[in-house]
Parts: structure tokens; sequence; C-alpha cells
């Protein structure tokens, strides 16, 4: 299920569309982020905005515009994941 | 003041462990898995880098399917209890410890069918008799990779082989060789690595764990425990992935911080030059020893096939006797007696009295063996 919200955060110089990634545990959330950053993708945990609803406290925000490979990431590591989200 | 009980657990342990434990209580605290805020997400950081060093170590491609437990104990009864109904069959050999005879034992008591295939006198087994004693019904192969009475290493590798080619699960009990003798879950054919934190590890006590393979299907091995995960709060059910399946509970995080950086140590100085150091000590040890003519060793013949522990008995005086006199009168501690395994004595031929057990680590130096040679040699003298 993915749920696309639109809210756009502006950066200093350009827009920058934020999303995240919601887990079904903590120890999914810290294995994508070790991966991601390991493929050098800019990446920050932090608690599941209150608006979506998830059991699990926190979740991987990322550049929007790197949804493809966050995805490829998830996917090719198998890591199971809730869905993403636009904020 | 000299330690040879590195078996039992490892003392002393490197700088970083200490260093780590501070820093996280100082600095850290928090709880894994449990909150959204900075601390506790350092804190799940720690324990997922400490799952990403051991997978480095065993060479296993998916850190979360390593989980922790209290110690090598836990992670063997998990595995046993989870698995084994009345009617499965399941091989081990005649030198192992009580954590996994215990169990076993039991598990006996409850009609699972429990093999113990004998090994020789010096401890060693032959894959080809764990192959014969395979049954139809059996479900588990268990065999520790090093003895702790004896030091002798068992060929997992063959005996892995076999179980995979048959299609059995095999556990390995890694409690002597996690961090002291290379370990490759994919080259070694293993399916579940039980290992300790607090032995060649470097870890405190109270940290341990699992390593589960890509082939074992996690639904046929049952939790000991259930309980909070931090993970799907909103359901009363027990959740059915890795980690969380086998960990509920707050995990021993500090003791883990520990852990982490003691893996990172062994990292760092290389397994190889660690198990070349030990070898080279062990030589020298056995040799020394080699030289009182009352002493009997116990074991495979020379270093090749066995980690840092070497058993011994003297023809005048009794195990207790040796290691009353070294500790009080030399400074030297070891342990005597049957180490947790009665099984294993029983195939040497020194149960019920044991032997005296000196088990090395890296941070052993040649001067501390030479001083207890001489003193073993000055206690067989005396009398
Ligand atoms: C071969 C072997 N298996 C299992 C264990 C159990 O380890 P722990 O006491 O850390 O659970 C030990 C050590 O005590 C051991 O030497």
């Amino acid at each position: 299920m993915i749920i696309i919200m639109n809210r756009k955060v502006d950066g200093m110089t350009e827009p920058l569309q934020k999303s995240v990634v919601i887990f079904y545990s903590t120890s999914a959330a810290i294995k994508a982020e070790s991966l991601a950053k390991k493929q050098s993708l800019t990446v920050k945990l932090i608690p599941v905005p209150r608006h979506l609803s998830s059991d699990c406290g926190i979740c991987l925000s990322f550049n929007s515009n790197d949804i493809q490979r966050m995805e490829g990431i998830l996917n090719y590591n198998k890591i199971e994941y809730d869905s993403t989200y636009n904020l | 003041m000299i330690y040879f009980d590195n078996a039992a657990t490892s003392y002393p342990k490197p700088k970083e462990v200490l260093e780590a434990i501070i820093d996280f209580t100082n600095n850290i605290g928090g709880s894994p898995g449990r909150s959204g805020h900075r601390l506790s997400i350092e804190a799940a950081r720690i324990l997922y880098q400490c799952r990403e060093n051991l997978a480095e170590l065993f060479n296993t491609s998916d850190p979360l399917r390593i989980i922790f437990t209290l110690n090598a104990t836990e992670s063997i009864n998990l595995v046993l209890k989870g698995l084994l109904h009345a009617g499965n069959h399941v091989i081990t050999s005649s030198m192992e410890h009580n954590a996994v005879m215990r169990p076993l034992r039991e598990l006996e008591k409850c009609g699972v069918q429990v093999q113990i295939v004998p090994c020789s006198c010096d401890g060693y087994l032959d894959p080809l008799d764990i192959e014969k004693a395979i049954k139809k019904n059996t479900a588990l192969i268990i065999l520790n990779h090093a003895s702790n009475v004896t030091g002798t290493l068992l060929p997992i590798r063959s005996v892995g082989a076999i179980a995979r080619k048959r299609n059995i699960l095999f556990l390995v009990d890694g409690a002597q060789t996690a961090g002291t003798y290379p370990i490759d879950i994919e080259k070694d054919n293993i399916d579940l690595l039980a290992f300790t934190g607090h032995k060649s590890l470097f870890g405190p006590t109270g940290t341990g764990g699992l390593v589960i393979g890509e082939k074992v299907d996690i639904n046929k091995i049952a939790p000991l425990k259930t309980g909070g995960t931090g993970s799907r709060s909103e359901s009363e059910n027990h959740p059915d992935f890795l980690p969380d399946l086998y960990e509920s509970g707050t995990s021993n995080i500090v003791g883990i911080a520990g852990l982490k950086a003691g893996i990172r140590y062994i990292l760092k100085r290389g397994i190889t030059e660690i198990r070349q150091q030990e070898r080279a000590l062990t030589d020298k040890l056995i040799s020394g020893l080699k030289e009182i003519p009352e002493v009997i060793l116990y074991g495979k013949e020379g270093t090749g096939n066995r980690v840092a522990v070497v058993s011994f008995n003297t023809r005048n005086q009794s195990p207790s006797d040796i290691g009353l006199k070294l500790d009080e009168e030399y400074d030297i501690m070891c342990r005597v007696g049957l180490h947790c395994s009665p099984a294993s004595h029983r195939t040497i031929g020194t149960f019920p009295a044991g032997t005296v057990r000196f088990s090395l680590s890296v941070f052993n130096t040649e001067q501390e063996i030479e001083k207890a040679v001489m003193a073993v040699k000055n206690i067989t003298k005396i009398l």
C-alpha cells in the first residue's frame, strides 16, 4: 500500500521533497539505514510522523527523488517494509 | 598472576571492550528498538552493527539472521527444544558439553531418540560414523566445533556436507572456536551456529547468540520465550520474523556494546593472526609439558587440530591437588575436574577425576608458558 501525500519541504536553495519508508521492526529500519548509507543515499531515522500510523517507532526518511534506488535496496536485500510515503 | 582459564571465560578483555561499555552507559543508555528518540535509535544501531560484525566474522550475508541470547547454552536450548519433537532422531558425539547433553537427556524423556556417536580416545570423530547413524527420522545433527576438554577440533565441514546431502539440519556448538578459529557458515556447511560472547569473542558474560542459516525454516523452531519486541505492538501475538521471533524482552545492550568492541578487535587483528599466535603458545606449552616425565597429555597430537586448550594429568597427584597448588603457590588460574563435560572425560578415560586444563588466549605470553611448565615440573617433583 503506497499512500502519497503532497507536502513540499523547502530547502535553502531548492525545494527538496522528502519521503519515508515505514517498517515492521526497528531492526529492519536500522538495516535499511546501514545499507542505504553504504550506497551513499542521504537518509535519516526519524520517529514515525504522527499522521502515519505504525507500530514501529521509527522510519527512514530519504530524498524523494531517490525513491527507485531506495526501493531497489529494500527489494534486493529482501527487507520487508510496510509502505513508503511522501512527506 | 597467570590466567589460563580462557575456555571458561576470557580474561583480560581488550581495553576497547570496557571503553565501549562505559561509553554506552555514560552517553547512550537508551533501550534499542523501543522508542523513536535519538538515544534509542543509537542503541538499536549498536545492536545492528554487532550483528554486522558477527556476519563478517562468520561469513554470513544477513545480519538479521543472527540473534542474541544470554550465552551458547541458551542458543543450544532454543534450537533443541524448539525443533525436536517425540519421534525425532538426533545425532551427537561423545565429546559434548552438558550444554548439549542435558537438554538432549531431557528431550529423551519426552520421546526424542538421542544417538551418541563415540569418538576415539583422543577426542576425534570419524564423519563416516555420523553418516552411518543417520536414520529416516533424523531431524538434527549437533556437534561441538572444538572440545572444551581436549581442545580437539571436530570435522564439522565434512559432517556438514553429509548433513546437507541428506537434508538434515546441522547445529554447531562454537563456544570454544568463535573468535579464535575461522568459522565460515557457507564453507563449513553450517545451518545453525551457537556461540557465546564471553569467551574468545571477548564480550562480557551474558552475551551470546545463534546464527540461523538461509536454509533454516524458522517456522520449525519455536521460540523459548515470547513477549515484548518493540515491533507489531498492536498485536498480542508474537512476531514471526527475525530477529524479533527469538528476541523477547529488553536485550542486554550494555553487554552487546562490549561484545561489539570485542568482535571489532578480532576483525582488526585478524582471526588468522590470532590463531597463529595461540597455536605457537599452545605448541610451546605442549612441548614443555611433554618434557615432564610424570605428565600425561590428552587430545590429538600437536596443535594442527586443536584450539588453545590443553588437558593433562600427572602420575602422582590428583587434578584437584595440582589446581590448588597452582593457584596458591604459583598464582596460576586454571580449571580442574570435569569441565561440565562428563561425556568427554568418559571418552578420553579420565572420568570421574577429570584433568587439569590450561586454556590460553592471545593475551598470554611465552614467559607465562615457561613459568607454568616450570610450576608443573616443581609440583610433580615434590613427591
Ligand atoms: C563446548 C562448550 N559448549 C557450550 C558451552 C556453554 O557456554 P556458555 O556457558 O557460555 O553458555 C561451553 C562453555 O562453558 C563449552 O565449552
